[in-house]
């Protein structure tokens, strides 16, 4: 039986943690991912688990010191936000180019300029490039599943790769919500040990990490890294189903929400997507107008024919973004989603809206205008702002 | 050898993941002595077994036995002369050529 | 979204808003409903204005917005009444419930020409007279609940009585105070 709880985002990766009970974690403090390795701490000093915690001095050390400890052997995590990622920028390319499973709690929060605290996706979107698998929640919920199948997805002989598990600042992290946890000895046998067949402190084989690569090396390497992207997404959707058959609990690429019939649909990332499900039932409620939302889980690697496929037959689609890219045009996700309807030759209006941006509040009446907005564009085919914002103000 | 396995005709399939090397001191296999245009003449004579000529050299390409230094290791050599230089004795000289 | 209850929380950095709003969850959570509990947050300055939410409902709850259109307003420091339009968007037949030692004639005039319900409780007094020391926040929780009607008064206080239990587990000379505070403050509102 599942354990009822109420938790907030930190707490419930926390506790995932505290299950899993990795070998090492070295962390930095950052808001709002703090606590993370504050209750981590507390664990291991009430002698809960035996992490090895390695106090560090900045963000650049604890991701130096966690594929360090990830090539001796070990499972190894960290968690952070923010610019705490971004001092991380180059252990990020070494992780996912050494191909050690490494798994980061990342508290999405926005990049400074100007300060910021609150949450949007700039951090890891500014990451998408680095060769980590990329997992976003909605919820507590989700984000406490998706940490459970993180390292199984990462250490599968076919991955090998670092995978970031995103939830956004302050929204779930700091919000307390219903929870259901699952018994400790299941998680034990879900996640298993780590048991690399080549690690650095094996006594029996000489080994080394991260050599030189000349440009006769360097395409090939990369070449390796894509097809292991390539084998994750095979392998997220097999975790995903053991996981199902464990709590009942689907989960796949991305999440299809009242899509069967829809005609008007919104994509997005992350919690907003909960308050745009409120939106859909009310609207469906009280108008019966065809709306529904797809939901991006996986975002690295990306599911292109799945969504392509998903969003074809729509008459208009709205792509949300919580960061920006300054292409001058489209938002990260927009771009990718666009690109994605392009090979499927889809005849559907597309725009791409950014919201959120820096902690901005998105609420149901927000997603009720965005639908209104997509019957307008698909009624008259015309669309007066390919590119535009939610929630801002303007002259 | 590595290099019969891994080299600059790999296809990206035999590549080890993540480049990581199976064995240690690799290096010894690639012959830097190649790259030498010119080279360290040891006079034993001279010598006075300081050793200060060891630990200076960025090759590891003077071997020591039994706290003697041997004649140089030309396979790795890659004749940059601070040996020479650093040789109290006179005992390191430097030849044009291999 | 319709049988969810509502409940947005002022105070100040440091008086214990957000803490109250986490306990409201806790408490309802115990009692078998779905819930939030969250601050609205920024930089953390001792003082400050800052607002907290709950939501309270028999069904799963998805939205992830802030709540302008609360149900019911509840305001730790009658201080803020002057700066901040604490009755924005709540809703006519909800209520506010304001922890202050001053009579109704002079909250009222602050309130916006806020026509729905209106509850006054000195948390401060009930704390003091219950815990002799001032800790506002559970007389203000046992005022939320008795006012919003979000639970029965025997569930929440066996609830709270588990959970101080719990809590205090090291200072239980301080679990018989805290009921206290919590029945007064149900009481007189």
């Amino acid at each position: 039986m599942a354990i009822r709880e109420r938790l907030s985002g930190n707490e419930a990766v926390a506790y995932a943690i505290k299950q899993i009970n990795p070998d090492v974690m070295p962390a930095f403090p950052i808001t709002p991912s703090t606590e993370i390795p504050q209750y981590v701490a507390t664990y291991i000093a009430n002698g809960e688990i035996d992490t090895e915690f390695i106090h560090v001095e900045s963000e650049h050390s604890a991701m130096s010191a966690t594929l360090g400890a990830c090539a001796a052997g070990a499972r190894a995590l960290t968690a952070t936000s923010s610019c705490g990622m971004a001092l991380m920028w180059e252990e990020l390319y070494v992780a996912a180019s050494d191909r050690l499973p490494i798994v980061l709690a990342l508290v999405n929060r926005a990049l400074t300029g100007p300060i910021n605290i609150n949450a949007d996706h700039s951090d890891s979107m500014g990451a998408r490039d680095s060769g980590w698998i990329q997992i976003y929640a909605e919820s507590n919920q989700e984000v406490y599943d998706n940490f459970l199948q993180a390292f199984p997805i990462a250490e599968h002989k076919d991955v090998q790769l670092p995978i970031m598990i995103c939830q956004d600042g302050f929204i779930t992290s700091h919000g307390v919500e219903n929870i259901l946890l699952v018994e400790d000895d299941l998680v034990k046998e879900f996640v298993g040990e780590r048991n690399p067949e080549h690690y650095l402190l094996n006594p029996n084989e000489k080994m080394s990490v991260g050599p030189y690569a000349v440009s006769n090396y360097y395409m090939e390497t990369k070449k390796a890294q894509r097809e292991a992207m390539n084998n994750a997404k095979r392998v997220i959707l097999e975790m995903a189903e053991r996981f199902e058959k464990m709590t009942g609990r689907k989960y796949g690429f991305f999440e299809e929400y009242c899509m069967d019939d829809a005609e008007y649909a919104v994509v997005i990332i992350g919690s907003a997507a909960g308050t745009c499900k409120a939106a859909i039932d009310e609207i469906r409620q009280t108008t019966g107008k065809k709306v529904g939302l797809l939901k991006i889980r996986v975002f690295r690697p990306f599911p292109e024919e799945e969504i392509a496929l998903a969003l074809k037959d729509m008459k208009a689609i709205a792509i949300l973004d919580r960061s920006e890219m300054f292409s001058a045009t489209s938002g990260p996700l927009g771009a990718e989603v666009r690109a994605a309807l392009y090979g499927v030759k889809s005849q559907a209006e597309v725009v791409n809206y950014f919201y959120g941006l820096g902690g901005r509040d998105i609420t149901v009446d927000d997603f009720k205008v965005v639908y209104d907005k997509l019957e307008k564009i698909a009624e008259t085919g015309e669309i007066t702002d390919m590119y535009d914002y939610i929630g801002l103000r303007s002259r | 050898m590595i290099s019969d396995r891994i080299n600059e005709k790999s296809p990206w399939q035999d590549i080890t993941e993540g480049n990581k090397i199976y064995e240690a001191a690799t290096s010894r296999e690639f012959c830097t002595g190649e790259w030498r245009t010119s080279t360290p003449v040891f006079d034993g004579m001279k010598c006075k077994q300081c050793l200060l000529c060891v630990p200076v050299c960025p090759d590891s390409s003077i071997p020591v036995k039994d706290q003697r230094r041997m004649a140089f290791d030309l396979d790795h050599c890659k004749g940059c002369g601070i040996c020479a230089k650093v040789c109290p004795f006179g005992a390191i000289t430097m030849r044009e050529g291999k | 979204m319709k049988n969810t209850v509502e409940i947005r929380w002022h105070g100040r950095g440091g008086q214990g808003a957000k803490t109250a709003a986490l306990l409201l969850a806790d408490v309802a959570f115990k009692t078998g409903k779905y819930v939030q509990g969250f601050p609205e947050y920024g930089p953390e300055r001792m003082g400050a204005p800052i607002t907290a939410y709950n939501r309270i409902s028999e069904d799963p709850i998805t939205v992830h917005s802030n709540i302008y259109e609360p149900r019911f307003v509840a305001v730790v420091d009658d201080s803020l009444l002057e700066s901040i339009d604490v009755t924005a968007g709540l809703a006519k037949d909800g209520a506010i419930i304001i922890n202050t030692a001053k009579p109704m004639e002079e909250i009222r005039p602050l309130l916006r020409g806020y026509e729905g319900q209106v509850t006054l409780i000195d948390a401060r007094a009930i704390s003091i007279e219950a815990l002799g020391k001032n800790f506002p926040n559970s007389p203000m929780l046992a005022a939320v609940v008795a006012v919003s009607g979000v639970m029965e008064k025997d569930a929440f206080l066996s609830e709270m009585r588990a959970s101080f239990l719990h809590k205090f587990a090291k200072k239980p000379e301080v679990i018989d105070g805290n009921m206290k505070a919590l029945e007064l403050a149900f009481d007189a509102v």
